[in-house]
């Protein structure tokens, strides 16, 4: 099998894989607790690296970017440049780049280990869909959790730059506010929505099908994950490209 | 010995003839539990099973021998629908399975309990929760569940592991949770994979007992598949009866009773190379069987 009949495969088993688990959403028996637990652990237990992430970023971009403003006599624009990079581009994509190293490894190798130690067979054998009971509660958690976490990445994001910007380069808290306040629009703010909702069903769906079709053991299982992590961020940069361009002819913003 | 193979539909009065139960008592019980009809299984270019055909009848056990990847296991994930045959029917109590969808799987599986070869428990769940995974998802209410799975632990004998996790257990520990596990609901049908494989031969013939009880006690119709002959010589040569006392024990068959409901049936390379009692097993000159069963 070549390698576009490969990818063609593969694109049609995740897309099943979604379509699957999306179909058992409405249906009993349904999955609560199971879909909060994993809420908890793939938003909650995401806070500290994408606290970190956004806070640091925003920090950094006004590290980059006020001696080029100042050059030009524009410093008083640094908030509006932190905050439209953030909201449009670096939040949304940073955010899913770190949820998909730590929950999409997570969900593929442990979705792989059970596959190895058949207990994905053991739950067929028992009557129970693992799609629905596995694949969609992780699906929802995420897409519940990577749109908020994009939001307060934003909203650490902009803080960092802001204390940087006070802090190191003695700008005026109420200038770097009102930039930012300038910056933002609505059609930011839905942009930054909608990514984070496309990357949570790209990282979710990749990771719980590498998880699900892992071969050969303990070895495999490792393939597997590092499989989805790359697929997983490749797909996420790829799909960025389109969904900002698609964004502005939608939006009318181009 | 020439393997069963069955071209068409066989009516009840054919399967009945071929049961080990020399008496059918009732037309239910002439009814396969089990059929498989010319099932053919190909991975790629690699056959697996090739033009399978055989019967399990109501109440017997049915040992699947043979090397590894002779097509052993396969044979239970397609009683199961885990894997769907290439060509051929498998019938579940008469019923052709062989295009049902995952749905219709589902319903198929509840009333078939499947110990798998490591026991395969779900490492975040409790041994309590492990056992009561079936009823958990049938919405049972909690009152009801925990005298069931007691009785269950109580048949394997491990009451006393039931707020364990899996990672507490040993291996026969956890196989026998699996056969609880698989127990729940009390099917008809149990299916074994390798559960004796790696175990002590003390744990190994604790497992065979359990077998040997759901054959004589519960009236289960099995399939057990193994590589080890000791597990052979157990279950074709031992029932289980409950004495005066009400105890279980273990008799072995002679003079006053021989063992009917348990059949031998070997593979190799996907095919069917003999079917039938334990003792012709032993007296067949097969080159292979007999380097099978002196191991060398």
């Amino acid at each position: 099998m070549n390698f576009a009949t490969r990818a063609l495969l593969e694109l049609q088993e995740t897309t099943l894989l979604a379509a699957r688990a999306f179909g058992g959403v409405f249906k009993r028996p349904r999955y609560i607790p199971e879909t909060i637990a994993q809420m908890d652990a793939i938003g909650v237990g995401s806070l500290t690296i994408i606290i970190l992430t956004g806070f640091f970023t925003g920090g950094v971009l006004t590290v980059q970017t006020f001696p080029t403003l100042k050059a030009y006599g524009a410093q008083s624009q640094t908030g509006y440049l932190v905050a439209v990079s953030l909201v449009r581009e670096l939040g949304p994509v940073l955010c899913a780049l770190m949820v998909t190293g730590r929950v999409g490894s997570a969900i593929s190798a442990e979705l792989g280990s059970m596959v190895v130690s058949q207990q994905i067979d053991a739950m067929r054998a028992l009557g129970t869909d693992p799609i629905r009971k596995l694949v969609a509660p992780r699906l929802f958690a995420l897409l519940v959790s990577l749109p908020l976490l994009t939001v307060l990445a934003d909203v650490l994001g902009i803080f960092g730059g802001w204390v940087t910007a006070v802090a190191l380069y003695s700008v005026s808290s109420s200038v770097f506010l009102s930039a930012v306040r300038d910056a933002i629009t609505t059609d930011d703010l839905i942009g930054g929505i909608v990514k984070p909702i496309v990357f949570s069903l790209i990282i979710g769906t990749i990771a719980c099908r590498q998880g699900l079709s892992t071969e050969g053991g303990t070895v495999g299982v490792g393939r597997s994950t590092t499989r989805a992590v790359v697929m997983a961020s490749i797909i996420v940069i790829i799909a960025d490209y389109f969904l900002a361009k698609a964004l502005q002819v939608i939006l009318g913003t181009q | 010995m020439a393997a069963e193979i069955h071209t068409t539909a066989p009516t009840i009065s054919e399967n009945a003839a071929e049961s080990t139960f020399q008496e059918v008592d009732d037309r239910d019980r002439a009814i396969p539990a089990i059929e498989f009809r010319n099932v053919v299984l190909a991975f790629d270019d690699r056959v697996v099973l090739n033009k399978l055909s055989f019967k399990v009848m109501k109440g017997e056990t049915k040992i699947i021998l043979g090397g590894s990847g002779g097509g052993k296991s396969t044979i239970i994930k397609l009683v199961l629908g885990l894997l769907k045959p290439d060509e051929g029917q498998v019938l579940v109590d008469g019923v052709d399975i062989t295009n049902y969808s995952e749905q219709q799987m589902m319903r198929v599986r509840k009333n078939i309990g499947m110990v798998f070869q490591e026991g395969a428990l779900f490492d975040s769940l409790s041994v309590y929760d492990n056992v009561a995974y079936r009823l958990h998802e049938q919405g049972v209410p909690e009152d009801e569940v925990e005298p069931e799975v007691r009785r269950m632990l109580r048949f394997v004998n491990l009451e006393d592991a039931i707020d364990k996790m899996p990672i507490e257990l040993s291996g026969g520990m956890r196989r026998r949770v699996g056969i609880a596990r698989a127990l729940v609901g009390d099917p008809k049908i149990v299916l074994f994979d390798e559960p004796t494989a790696g175990l002590d031969p003390p744990t190994a013939r604790t497992i065979c007992e359990l077998a040997m009880k759901l054959r004589d006690l519960e009236d289960v119709s099995s399939i057990f598949v193994t590589h080890e002959m000791n597990n052979v010589q157990y279950i074709c040569s031992e029932y289980a009866v409950v004495d005066e006392d009400g105890k279980v024990i273990f008799e072995r068959e002679g003079e006053r009773l021989c063992l009917t409901n348990s059949k031998v049936m070997m593979m190799r390379e996907g095919k069917i190379i003999f079917s039938g009692t334990d003792e012709a097993l032993r007296r067949s000159e097969d080159q292979y069987i007999q380097r099978f069963l002196r191991g060398h």
